[in-house]
């Protein structure tokens, strides 16, 4: 049984973040996903003899860029290494990666958790190519591999061991990933495995510096999966410490159906990669002028946006944590308040209606038509009692639809508010005249009468009708 | 610095080697003679000279981010030993 007041969990997260080039890290082939089998491939990147890897340019400044963005000191000199394995998602039987001397190093991100901010150190950022994927057949007798993803260019992000809890490990993984969106190095989808998380976890008991033996998480595919496993993996080594035994090092590959890990026996062997400066490529020396010109292109970032929108548009700490988690909602936010100058209205039809949406669709906002416009000239809309609350939703549902500015689909669909006297009048009269019961209710002191009558004025007029003209109008027609 | 047989024995396994006891005994021998002769290197002042991880005296060689035609699936696996569905066929590594 784990309890937090006995041990303290100690978790360290190794990181690997594809970045979105053109083409893979040391050749001309498309990077893109879900291509048939073995279409992307090369003599460059299938590892056939004599061939010679030359580096995208685009892969080294998305790399300093996401290092930048992750507080780290970019090097002056960085080189690539190999490291060298036998496995059949390798074709080379070597990876390029870095070792010494990689892009960046000591960084740090701010995360929070249950609303107190706690800094995890960064230990470094590197970058390398990625393998192949495998698939078994034959009852596990064979595998067939795809080389497409091979050499497709990655960022391998290592924290510090600062991380204490699983939900800190989640609220880090989705930091990083909002930072890097808003870089656009990456697509980041741990779904699509453009994010993919390592975790080291040890027990210690509270208060011993020394950490405890730790084990390494694989395999876990969302951020849920990785709360889950570090849940667990807390438990199985609380469990043995409990019962006076030790932990094993070793690696353990998360079963996201059973929610259990289990131990990968065939990575007991202790590696030894042999790293050695890979003679096919020339160092990189990063000049001044270069980190600037990188530097330049990183935009705003989610914690520096989050305090704008407190403090410039005296947003609720919340609505903005919740807004700057996507850059494109941000975007979307920001282009509103250019229509209107309500930002709490604009924050609350984005964290309500829209959200709503979306989430209950299971869409993203590149997948719905409306703008930050339209969000905004319909509050003005609304301000101005052209259309009332109820007509808005309406006009809202349109606009996630059509992409149509609310000023068009209000005059297309005929759903101006009425709030001219007469025309409202006509319609008080009439509901009066229909419903004597709920009159003679209301003039008999049942005051939730006026409620029901207001409603069917409201019905009679689909909507339209201006409901606190129509209040005003039906109480001075009652107390004649 | 001599090389053992369990350093032979450590290295074959890793490059996926199978050495008979003989060949064992002969590449320790070998190896030795060669890190011997390497080693009258030792005998240069490299005080204050930086490590050299490359030869040549270029940097940032680097390409623009363009695609360039790949090859197609048959090239790309003409020199399988074995193939399925496209794809590369190998026995099945367990991890």
């Amino acid at each position: 049984m784990f309890e937090a007041n006995k041990y303290e969990t100690v978790v360290g997260l190794e990181v690997h973040v594809e970045l979105h080039t053109k083409s893979k890290i040391f050749c001309g082939c498309s990077t893109s996903f879900g291509a048939p089998p073995n279409t992307h491939t090369c003599p460059i990147c299938l590892g056939h003899p004599g061939v010679l890897p030359v580096l995208n340019k685009q892969a080294v400044e998305y790399a300093m860029k996401a290092a930048m963005a992750l507080n780290c000191t970019v090097a002056d000199v960085s080189k690539f290494d190999r490291k060298n394995y036998f496995y059949p998602d390798s074709p080379k039987a070597y990876q390029i990666s870095q070792y010494d001397q990689p892009i960046g190093e000591n960084g740090y991100i701010d995360i929070e958790v249950n609303g107190q901010t706690k800094r995890i150190g960064i230990t470094r950022l590197h970058l390398e190519e990625d393998a192949g994927k495998l698939s078994h057949v034959d009852g596990g007798y064979a595998s067939l591999v795809d080389f497409n993803r091979v050499g497709t260019p990655l960022v391998e992000i290592v924290s510090e061991p600062d991380i204490r809890t699983p939900e800190e490990a989640k609220a880090y993984l989705e930091k990083l990933r909002a930072i890097m969106l808003y870089c656009d190095v990456s697509d980041v989808k741990m779904e699509e495995g453009s994010m993919r998380c390592d975790a080291n976890i040890s027990l210690r008991p509270y208060g011993q510096e020394k950490f405890g033996i730790r084990a390494e998480l694989k395999n876990m595919n969302s951020f849920r999966g990785v709360v889950r496993g570090l849940e667990y993996e807390q438990m199985r080594q609380a469990d043995i410490l409990d019962g006076g035994g030790v932990v094993v090092q070793e690696t353990r590959r998360f079963d996201d159906t059973q929610g259990k890990t289990f131990s990968m026996r065939g990575k007991e062997e202790a590696h030894d990669y042999r790293y050695f400066p890979d003679p096919d490529l020339v160092v990189m020396h990063i000049d001044a002028e270069w980190k600037e010109r990188v530097r330049a292109s990183i935009p705003e970032l989610p914690g520096a946006r989050k305090a704008r929108y407190t403090s410039d548009y005296g947003l609720p700490a919340y609505d903005a944590e919740v807004i700057t988690t996507s850059k494109k909602l941000a975007d979307f936010f920001e282009e509103s308040l250019q229509y209107t100058k309500d930002a709490k209205q604009v924050s609350n039809w984005i964290m309500g209606e829209l959200l709503g949406y979306l989430n209950a669709n299971n869409l993203e906002l590149d997948d719905v038509k409306i703008t930050g416009q339209g969000l905004g000239e319909m509050i003005g809309l609304l301000e101005k009692g052209t259309i009332n609350g109820k007509i808005a939703k309406t006009v809202f549902k349109s606009m996630l639809e059509s992409g149509k500015l609310p000023q068009q689909i209000v005059e297309e669909q005929g759903l101006v508010q009425i709030s001219d006297e007469g025309a409202v009048k006509a319609i008080v009269d009439e509901i009066v005249g229909a419903n004597p019961q709920s009159v003679a209710d209301f003039k008999a002191g049942k005051d939730k009468a006026i409620g029901f009558l207001v409603g069917q004025v409201m019905k009679a007029s689909k909507g339209k009708a201006n409901p606190a003209l129509a209040n005003k109008l039906l109480l001075e027609r009652l107390s004649q | 610095m001599s090389i053992t047989l369990k350093d032979v024995e450590h290295v074959a396994k890793l490059a996926r080697l199978e050495l008979t006891e003989q060949e064992k005994e002969q590449f320790t021998g070998q190896l030795n003679a060669i890190l011997k002769y390497a080693e009258k290197l030792n005998q240069l002042d490299t005080e204050g000279i930086e490590p050299t991880s490359h030869v040549l005296p270029v940097t940032n060689v680097m390409r623009e981010d363009e695609n360039r035609e790949s090859v197609s699936n048959e090239t790309a696996l003409k020199n399988a030993p074995d193939e399925e569905d496209g794809q590369f066929k190998v026995p099945a590594v367990l991890e």
